[in-house]
């Protein structure tokens, strides 16, 4: 694996930048990797269609702008909508589980997370983006679950710091009881396949 | 000397270019801050707005971009270390008092996040058009300094040695960067202070009555004495003698603006940085710099797939520019390729020093994206041919 590109998108408001922040801090902070992450920089405002993109690679990041992501997390349909046809025929699909509702095609990887119900549970819908970012680590392993959380940690107002490792906690659980030990090495070894 | 603590914030960060460059800022030194917001160049002031309390800075967000280099100007000629920021159009507004920085030999920093010009151009998206700008703005002759990073890491190293070549050579310093570098976030190490080497203002210990503001011996630079000092003179715009004061001849002009011309070209060697890649046995040499100098190794990369030799050149200094080096390869190859975010302006100047020994090929681009790396490589294979 030497370049990954991941596009993540959702509404204004969601924390899509937050997110790629701490994707971004996981692998070229704690993870030793070199990660280069690009907000889309427009007009937009709270409430409309925001995008960040990442590339993920072992060497300096020569071309710094995605073409296909391998992997697109989603967190509104309005991203789905405008992103679905650029990404991989064989990637892998994070999307929030009752905002999005997707039409992969055959070799895509698709897998749901209730991230805002998940928040909900936790009294702040606010943090729905962290148990997103949980449920991400656990199922690409693009860095470990422990550079992940310890990048939630680093990257959050101080004071909020438990709030949002619970959440991020709760979204790598989610994928356990869901997808499982069986559902992962399958995952695993299409990456490994690749 | 060693770094101030109070604005190094040492570890590893996960920044953009911006926030990179303000913190290797206030690494170097710089306390003073006058600028007025334009995109994609504020987050450098709003990190060092919000920082500045912490240390002792002052940022005034000033009525225009006009009164911000002015500003600056006269911050700096109380000591203070002082920097603007800016995009093309804030750039073009600036000239006027950056050739008035450069007259009066004012150590200072101009930060350009380029966007796609001309004028309001693409506010949000990257160009490198301004570079002939850097160098030719302002009216007259004058020569001064331009650097451009490729990376959030080089906008905190560089920022540095922006401000420690505006001490050395109390120049203004143009620092280029582009939007794609400015907004692009990666993973940037600010060193401890203790290992971030400094330069400060070069002060005269001569007593008032014996000094004189522009006088020089032997060193190309005249010592600085601040305002508030106590020392009794006079600095201006108009072609100057020695003690700083209008001589309106054509004498005092060749004396005052040679030297303005020499202290840079004279020291071109000591300021020139660059990196070379593969140089020796090359067919094709590509320069760059900037983000184009990244994208630009991915279109080498294909090129010597066809078993092409490419050597490579980063230009981190802009100006002046490595005019001898150039010169020295247009002999020994084939081709120079230079790629950019503009429809040809650095490679004018490879052109010039290439001397029809070599031949020049402008890959240009207009702006709001990168080049395609395959066009890049295109342009190797057919200059190699």
């Amino acid at each position: 694996m030497s370049r990954t590109e991941i596009r993540i998108t959702g509404f204004g408001g969601q924390g899509v930048v937050l997110s790629g922040y701490i994707i971004g801090r996981a692998c070229a902070i704690n993870g030793g990797k070199h990660a280069t992450m690009i907000q889309s920089f427009g007009p937009e405002a709270r409430g409309s269609a925001c995008s960040a993109t990442l590339t993920v690679s072992d060497t300096m990041v020569l071309y710094p702008y995605i073409r296909r992501p391998d992997i697109f997390v989603v967190m509104s349909a309005d991203g789905y909508a405008t992103y679905r046809d650029e990404m991989k025929d064989d990637g892998i699909l994070v999307h929030e589980a009752n905002l999005v509702h997707p039409e992969p095609k055959k070799g895509q990887s698709v897998f749901g997370v209730p991230s805002t119900r998940i928040a909900e549970s936790l009294g702040r819908p606010i943090v729905q983006n962290i148990a997103m970012m949980g449920f991400f680590a656990a199922v690409t392993e693009l860095a470990s679950r422990e550079e992940m959380r310890n990048a939630v940690k680093d990257s959050v107002p101080p004071g909020t710091e438990e709030l949002n490792l619970k959440a991020f906690d709760a979204g790598v659980a989610y994928f356990d009881d869901e997808y499982g030990q069986a559902a992962m090495k399958k995952t695993k070894a299409a990456a490994a396949a690749k | 000397m060693k770094a101030d603590p109070a604005g190094v914030l040492a570890g590893a960060h996960y920044l953009d270019g911006d926030f990179a460059c303000g913190e290797g800022a206030m690494a170097a030194g710089c306390r003073f801050v006058g600028g007025y917001p334009i995109t994609p160049s504020t987050e450098v002031v709003e990190r060092m707005s919000r920082r500045f309390p912490m240390m002792g800075g002052i940022f005034i967000q000033m009525e225009d971009e006009l009164a911000s280099m002015a500003a600056v100007v006269g911050a700096s000629w109380t000591g203070t270390k002082s920097m603007t920021v800016t995009s093309g159009p804030g750039f073009s507004l600036m000239m006027e008092n950056i050739g008035l920085g450069a007259m009066m030999e004012t150590p200072c920093v101009v930060v350009n996040v380029q966007r796609g010009g001309p004028s309001t151009g693409l506010p949000t998206m990257v160009g490198q058009a301004d570079v002939m700008q850097a160098r030719w703005g302002s009216h007259g002759d004058y020569e001064l300094i331009a650097l451009s990073p490729q990376s959030p890491q080089e906008a905190f190293d560089l920022t540095i040695t922006a401000f420690n070549l505006s001490e050395i050579y109390r120049v203004p310093v143009m620092f280029m960067l582009d939007e794609c570098v400015g907004h692009m976030t990666e993973k940037v190490v600010i060193p401890k202070a203790e290992d971030i080497e400094i330069v400060p203002r070069r002060l005269t210990k001569k007593p008032p009555g014996e000094f004189f503001p522009y006088r020089v011996n032997g060193n190309s630079v005249p010592e600085f004495a601040r305002a508030g000092d106590g020392y009794r003179f006079h600095t201006t715009g108009l072609t100057h003698d020695e003690r700083g004061y209008p001589v309106m001849s054509a004498d005092c002009q060749e004396v005052c603006v040679k030297r303005l011309l020499d202290k840079i070209n004279d020291n071109a060697d000591d300021i020139i940085m660059l990196e070379e890649e593969d140089i020796d046995g090359a067919d094709v040499v590509v320069i760059a710099f900037g983000i184009t100098a990244r994208v630009a190794r991915m279109g080498i990369e294909l090129a010597a797939k066809k078993g092409i030799k490419i050597g490579f050149i980063r230009m981190i200094t802009l100006w002046p520019f490595p005019e001898k080096r150039i010169r020295e390869l247009a002999g020994k190859i084939k081709a120079f390729v230079v790629p950019e975010i503009n429809y040809g302006q650095m490679v004018l100047e490879v052109e010039r020093c290439a001397g029809g020994k070599a031949a020049t090929v402008s890959v240009p681009h207009g702006g709001g994206g990168v080049h395609d790396p395959d066009v890049i490589r295109d342009a190797i294979v057919g200059a190699a041919k």
